[in-house]
């Protein structure tokens, strides 16, 4: 580990003083709207909030109990890990590629982090146009290859487009950490692998990518927090949750029930939930992944 | 994201407190595009008009939007005078009634002159209590109608002027359309839910909800999974499979446009307030316009449709100054010259008589074939209690259930009366919350 240096304040306040500016940001924005989660999700109450009763764990028992809501906790399943296969998949092949080049890296390091500067919403429209069942071109050259595309109506065709839309803007964010992660690999090791007689391939897979597995636990948390968080605009954007609640994932479900429907008791209570997920989910990571992770 | 937000609310506290000595109204509404130019006309003509009041309109994105802005800001008591609401919001506006200063109270207590009988009665029932008040000053309603392309009528060896009046005329006509290579498919229809569920019951005077669509309180039930729906929804289905209809997408269905402008189908079933898009974007061909078709072997004499649209709700909380503003605007917003030049403009229902007999004599109607259709077809017969609307709390997200039960039988995940089934007793689990929220 690293060598700290230990800082010693005279003040007894100053130290609170300077860490205050950070608690009151994430007290206010984060604390406290988590706190009235919590409180309304055992609540019924009337949109204007003229008459609130407490209900105690109804809301909850009757999410889990709803096949709806079983349905769309499998769906962002599905979706969490389609997405994060595929957009750190695809960043570290990316990453890879552009290590080995000498001169041109720069350009193309350049190009692709351009997808992560454009914001969900529009990276939700750009393929909604792309595979747009009457004008897009991906459904036309689909057709040459006797593929109906579909996605208003066929579920499958719905979640592989919400799938698509949301890994693009990822990948360049896990490109940039694991072509960092690739650069301070050691020369050293590699030329000893090399002397070794092992060619690239074997060197990437027995040298680097052990070597990226930090970075890779990094990503894996962030891509699968993004996944089920940060997409609520691309699936807006491209299908609303449909066609039959096909792509209907929890944070969504979130918004429709409680935006649209008005039921701020039952959206509250499936925001609690996602919480409980997510960190579930992050626990589970550091506990059990992190041990097999080399630093 | 939160920053962009606190800093909006800088900017529009900031912009509140330097306002004239005229008093201000706020009216947030949901009109973009050119519809929301028009309206910003309007309310600036208001406030040329006389110096007392000035009325700011403010766009807060779609209708839902609008209204969940309208329902945060009452809670946080910043709230605007007025806020326009759509259809499907009625049922929860209706049961907030601390939150709402209903409109024949409002022009009475501010002795402004408010005749109900003006209105047209299918647009203030929908938005009446039981004993008749309107709650909400009407302002643009639309009913759904049929638009068909004149030129691939032609082409198929069709009268042009002649638009199928039955369901059965639809699927003749549209067999023909297809065959001949006219267009590729005969007809889609916008707003699967409004259209050709909520609309169809009307027309046929069957129920949609008990206790008359839910007209007569909280404690109704979905109905809308009787024979003729379960028959329509499986005729749809067998016209999709025959490729004569093409399905336009959930809740608008703005996929349903787009195929008509392409000319890709040949009829298309929406409101009569997208009669200016058509108009803007039939380049190429000449529209028609006609009511919506009906079942002959079910009814020989359809009844009116019933509207969509919004209205414009008052909000509690304000000073009497602003409310006095407020009821002068309304009594602006029903004359029969701003009224006329409103729905002549954008294609919504004139609300009141005077608006279109104003129309009449101008000789609007005659100048533009089929501006007329979406009147006579809500002024048709007497509204019964299947026709005069319906009225659900929580109905936006009933009608998603719906969109959602209709995926899954064009899918061919479920026939219609399963869908059907499903989508009431999904949608009575909705009530009932509601219900027992209210």
């Amino acid at each position: 580990m690293m060598d700290t240096k230990r800082t010693t304040f005279n003040n007894k306040l100053l130290p609170y003083l300077l860490l205050a500016p950070q608690l009151i940001i994430t007290l206010v924005f984060f604390i406290w709207p988590a706190a009235q989660a919590v409180k309304s999700s055992v609540e019924r109450e009337d949109p204007f909030g003229f008459s609130t009763v407490f209900v105690g764990l109804t809301h909850y028992k009757r999410l889990l109990a709803d096949p709806n809501y079983l349905d769309s906790l499998l769906r962002t399943g599905v979706f969490a890990v389609a997405v994060t296969l595929l957009s750190m998949g695809l960043g570290l092949a990316f990453a890879a590629a552009v290590d080995r080049l000498a001169r041109t890296s720069r350009i193309y390091t350049t190009l692709l982090v351009w997808p992560y500067a454009v914001a969900p919403v529009i990276a939700g429209v750009l393929w909604w146009f792309l595979f747009n069942t009457s004008t897009g071109i991906m459904p036309y050259f689909l057709s040459q290859f006797g593929i109906k595309w579909d996605h208003d109506l066929n579920g499958t065709h719905a979640m592989i487009l919400i799938i698509i839309a949301a890994a693009w803007k990822q990948v360049s964010y896990n490109f940039l950490f694991f072509l960092a992660g690739l650069q301070s690999v050691p020369h050293a090791l590699m030329e000893a692998g090399a002397i070794d007689g092992a060619g690239p391939v074997k060197r990437f897979f027995t040298i680097a990518l052990p070597l990226l597995s930090p970075t890779t636990f990094f990503l894996f948390i962030i891509n699968v927090n993004y996944a089920m968080f940060d997409t609520f605009p691309i699936v807006d954007a491209t299908t609303s949750g449909g066609p039959a609640q096909s792509t209907n994932i929890l944070v969504y479900k979130v918004y429709q029930d409680g935006f649209i429907g008005l039921n701020l008791g039952s959206s509250s209570a499936q925001s609690v939930l996602l919480m409980l997920i997510v960190m579930v989910l992050t626990f589970v990571q550091f506990r059990y992944v992190e041990r097999r992770v080399q630093y | 994201m939160m920053k962009k937000l606190v800093l909006a609310a800088a900017a529009v506290a900031l912009s509140a407190t330097t306002s004239l000595a005229a008093t201000e109204v706020t009216w947030w509404h949901a009109m973009g595009g050119e519809l929301g130019k028009k309206l910003e006309e309007v309310a600036q003509k208001f406030n040329e008009s006389q110096s007392e009041y000035k009325v700011v309109p403010t766009y807060k994105g779609t209708y839902p939007e609008t209204l969940n802005a309208a329902i945060a800001a009452f809670r946080a008591k910043q709230q605007p005078a007025i806020v326009q609401v759509f259809e499907v919001g009625t049922g929860t506006m209706m049961a907030a009634k601390g939150a709402v200063y209903p409109v024949y109270k409002l022009m009475a207590d501010q002795g402004e002159a408010f005749d109900t009988k003006s209105f047209l009665t299918p647009v203030t029932g929908y938005y009446s209590d039981t004993e008749g008040n309107i709650l909400s000053l009407p302002f643009n309603s639309s009913t759904p109608i049929m638009y068909y392309n004149k030129d691939v009528f032609k082409k198929a060896g069709l009268d042009p002027e002649v638009a199928p009046k039955t369901w059965k005329e639809v699927e003749e006509f549209s067999k023909k359309i297809v065959t001949s290579g006219a267009a590729k498919c005969g007809f889609t229809s916008a707003w699967i839910t409004w259209v050709q569920t909520e609309n169809l019951s009307a027309i046929h005077d069957k129920p949609f909800g008990s206790l008359e669509n839910g007209f007569g309180g909280f404690d109704t039930k979905f109905e809308f999974n009787g024979d003729l729906q379960v028959k329509h929804w499986a005729n749809l289905k067998k016209w999709q499979d025959e490729g004569l209809f093409k399905y336009g997408g959930p809740v608008g269905g703005d996929q349903a446009a787009t195929m008509f402008y392409a000319q890709e189908c040949a009829i298309t079933m929406n409101s009569s307030a997208g009669r200016a898009g058509v108009i803007n974007n039939a380049k190429n061909f000449t529209p028609g316009f006609a009511p919506l078709p009906y079942y002959d072997d079910e009814t020989k004499e359809p009844k009116n449709s019933i509207i969509g649209g919004a209205t414009l709700w008052v909000l509690n909380g304000k000073d009497d100054a602003t409310y006095k503003g407020v009821a002068k605007f309304f009594s602006y917003l029903s004359k029969p010259e701003v009224q006329a030049d409103w729905h002549q403009f954008t294609g919504y229902l004139p609300i009141t008589n005077a608006a279109y007999e104003l129309g009449q004599s101008q000789g609007y109607y005659a100048k533009n074939p089929g501006a007329d259709v979406s009147i006579k077809q809500i002024m048709r017969g007497t509204p019964t209690a299947n026709s005069k609307g319906v009225r659900f709390g929580n109905f936006a997200q009933v009608r998603t259930v719906v969109d959602e039960e209709f995926q899954s039988l064009l899918s061919g995940k479920k026939d219609a009366k399963q869908a059907l089934d499903a989508a009431v007793e999904r949608g009575n689990t909705i009530l009932r919350e509601f219900q027992a929220a209210n």
